[in-house]
């Protein structure tokens, strides 16, 4: 049996709570952050948020691709919350060889490295680069397009927090509509983010045809190092977008994180699927599906939707339409799962 | 070996015998004849064990070289113009990461209104980014230029910018001596990096950095181009035991002895200059002329020293700085804040307007009789501008300068051929 079937062998429901201990898998399934030899490419004392997704996503991240590349790897960030709240000088979390060039160029910065490796000799030596959503699917969308028709030997995480948080909250072309953020103001007519609009980052990166793109969610973090256990596994180009939520930008408890990320798969809205060459080869069902209110009303920067006495029945019924779409697309719902 | 050659063919070379491992390419006018020679190189494996990388913007092809150079790597790019702004924000931060690339600029103007040709205003835009900038005055100075650069550029752990003419150096046809591989590899030794990614011993490059050392890392960058000072003349003189023909070093003096009035330029123009220079001490004017090589760091001292017998400094200078005047007339200035005499700003050449040998003698001639004022435009079609001025002044709506202009000359065009018909 491969390593890849036993984790699916797993039941994640025994405690009811859809997580699972790692006291109850074999050791060969046990989470590479259960191990005593993780690698803590991100150490303790760092300044990220309390219930920060993205400290968490990439701490599991990135240990899961120190472990898949023997220790041999390198990481290039771009500027963001994650390169801010790990290095203020003279401080570095980083356990790992780390290099911030810039906000917009970690992918091409990664392309360097990747290039140079090779050349010197040391092809064992990976290369992770990783970013926020406005580092990825706004300013360096050129570079990580470039990246991708290349073919790069580079593994790019984004860390989605649908919003540029490190600057105050301002609107990505990865928030999703009716969210409030400073740029998108909860007045008017149309309070939030525009519908309609914004970038679906991991097609884009599939309509490129690179070997291997994925969705994840830190709240199923098993599946999310398994993930980049894959991705580290094949060579090219890479790209694995996780949803992190952040707390302080999203107006949700610290202690919600994993519940929010967990909400948002369950509801639809952001579907965890992997794809090979550009078609879709594995999707994550979802087990027992909740509605997008479910998701949406924990979250501040939705309460405009849901004013006592004027519910926003008509831009909450477009966002469920949103996540019942992705639901036919990706063929979400689990037999036997009830809507 | 002696070479008549097209000017970007033989930097390709002399960038292939320096072994560059990662080259990142980006075509634009009038660099990409390097970059493409270069690939060539690449591809018919002359250059071996190099990376050639065609990227999707000057941004990215600079960024690449960062990443490469921060891994080890000897890294070259060429980019020229626009590109040099649209790399801006990387330009500063390969200077900032003190990461040893060597890039070629192919100097060209900047818009808008577009324009391909020749001027400094892209080296100028990026002068106090912290990179090292060298000025090539013939094709063969290029060539040395960036074998020394290299040098130059590892041994500080800081990037240089070599500086060549766009189409005057580029693309012209000159005779130039190409060195041998033995030759270069006995000038230069392979880079050893002073910082490198590496999971052996793993460290953060590019923290972020708050007040409290901000200033002493900016301070340290400095103090590198105060280095590159003695550094330059060293390594200049190396090449001299090496190659046998002296090339770079900060500035080069021409006939400054007993000269009243002095030249300063940048580049290949210097080549006008000195025949200028060479008719008017014919005629008995005591005239000289400085080629400054080395821009960033700035030689104050040599300068200094080069135009202290000097009345009068006439500063020939292919960039402008709107609301101001001259950029390198300014730093010309600060070298003689200390004995002061009149430094004459002539803006001369931009977007590759032609500095003719007989204006350069008329702005010469007026200076050294005190008729130059500090900022000149040489050859500007004074009517020209005048009737735009005015017409803008008339009326709100006076439409897009430029295209006024070349209207404004296709007309009077006309009117000379109706006038040579009639």
């Amino acid at each position: 049996m491969t390593e890849e079937s036993a984790l699916q062998r797993v039941k994640f429901y025994q405690t009811g709570t859809h997580t699972v201990g790692n006291r109850l898998m074999d050791d060969a399934a046990r989470s590479v952050q259960a191990s005593m030899d993780r690698s803590n490419a991100i150490t303790s004392g760092h300044r990220a948020c309390q219930g920060c997704g993205e400290a968490l996503g990439a701490r599991y991240a990135l240990d899961t691709a120190m472990q898949a590349a023997g220790g041999q790897l390198v990481a290039v960030n771009a500027t963001g919350c994650l390169e801010v709240f790990t290095t203020p000088y003279p401080e570095t979390s980083w356990q790992i060889p780390w290099l911030h060039s810039l906000f917009g160029n970690a992918p091409a910065v990664a392309t360097g490295v990747a290039a140079a490796m090779r050349r010197k000799g040391r092809d064992k030596v990976k290369v992770v680069a990783q970013g926020g959503d406005g580092g990825t699917t706004d300013i360096g969308f050129g570079c990580l397009s470039g990246m991708f028709e290349r073919n790069d030997d580079v593994l790019y995480i984004c860390y989605d927090n649908e919003a540029y948080m490190n600057t105050g909250v301002q609107r990505s072309s990865a928030t999703p509509p009716a969210a409030r953020t400073a740029t998108t103001p909860a007045l008017g007519d149309a309070p939030g983010n525009v519908f309609g609009t914004g970038k679906n980052m991991p097609l884009i990166a599939m309509a490129h045809n690179i070997p291997y793109v994925a969705t994840a969610s830190v709240a199923d973090l098993h599946d999310l190092e398994a993930k980049v256990t894959r991705a580290m596994s094949v060579s090219g180009s890479r790209y694995i977008h996780i949803m992190v939520p952040c707390p302080l930008g999203w107006g949700s408890a610290p202690c919600d994180t994993i519940r929010i990320a967990r909400l948002a798969v369950a509801c639809g809205l952001f579907p965890l699927f992997e794809a090979e060459q550009g078609e879709v080869v594995r999707i994550s069902k979802i087990r027992r599906p909740v509605p997008v209110e479910d998701y949406l009303r924990p979250q501040r920067r939705f309460a405009h939707l849901f004013k006592k006495g004027h519910e926003d029945k008509k831009r909450l019924a477009v966002i469920q339409r949103m996540a019942d779409s992705n639901i036919s697309r990706f063929d979400l719902l689990a037999e036997g799962g009830t809507s | 070996m002696l070479k008549q050659v097209e000017g970007s063919v033989a930097v390709a070379e002399a960038v292939a015998l320096c072994r560059p491992e990662v080259v990142c390419a980006y075509p634009i006018t009038p660099q990409t004849h390097i970059v493409e020679g270069v690939g060539a190189l690449v591809k018919s494996g002359a250059l071996e064990n190099c990376e050639f990388i065609n990227v999707e913007s000057e941004f990215a092809a600079l960024s690449v070289a960062i990443g490469a150079s921060a891994a080890g790597a000897r890294a070259y790019t060429a980019t020229a113009s626009q590109g040099i702004l649209f790399m801006a924000e990387a330009v500063y931060n390969a200077a900032g990461l003190g990461l040893p690339i060597v890039m070629t600029v192919g100097n060209r103007a900047i818009g808008a209104p577009i324009n391909i040709w020749n001027d400094h205003t892209d080296a100028m835009s990026v002068k106090d980014a912290g990179w090292i900038q060298l000025f090539a005055e013939t094709n063969q100075e290029a060539v040395d230029l960036h074998i020394q650069a290299f040098r130059l550029a590892e041994e500080l752990s800081c990037p240089v910018m070599v500086c060549m003419d766009g189409f005057i150096l580029t693309h012209a046809y000159e005779r130039v001596d190409v060195p041998s591989q033995e030759e270069v590899d006995a000038f230069l030794p392979p880079y050893d990096p002073v910082q490198v990614l590496d999971p052996a011993d793993p460290y953060s490059i590019g923290a972020m950095v708050g007040p409290d050392a901000f200033t002493e890392v900016r301070y340290l960058a400095h103090d590198k181009q105060l280095q590159a000072l003695q550094l330059i003349p060293e390594i200049a003189s190396v090449f001299k035991d090496v190659f046998g023909r002296e090339s770079g070093g900060l500035l080069h003096a021409y006939r400054t002895e007993g000269a009243e009035t002095i030249v300063v330029a940048l580049g290949s123009v210097n080549g006008t200059i000195k025949e200028v220079v060479d008719a008017m001490r014919e005629d008995g004017t005591a005239v000289g002329s400085v080629s400054i090589c080395s821009f960033r760091p700035f030689p104050l001292a040599e300068l200094k020293a080069a135009l202290a017998g000097a009345r009068n400094i006439v500063v020939v200078e292919k960039s402008l700085a709107p609301g101001l005047g001259g950029v390198v007339a300014s730093n010309v200035r600060m070298a003689m804040q200390e004995t002061p005499r009149p430094v004459h700003t002539v803006i001369a050449g931009l977007g590759g307007r032609p500095i003719t040998t007989a204006s350069i003698r008329r702005v010469v001639t007026a200076a050294t009789a005190g008729d130059l004022p500090d900022v000149h435009f040489l050859d500007l079609d004074e009517a020209v501008v005048a009737q735009e001025i005015a017409r803008a002044k008339a009326t709100r709506r006076s439409g897009p300068a430029a295209e006024n202009i070349l209207k404004h000359l296709a007309s009077a065009k006309s009117t000379d051929n109706a006038g040579a018909l009639s």
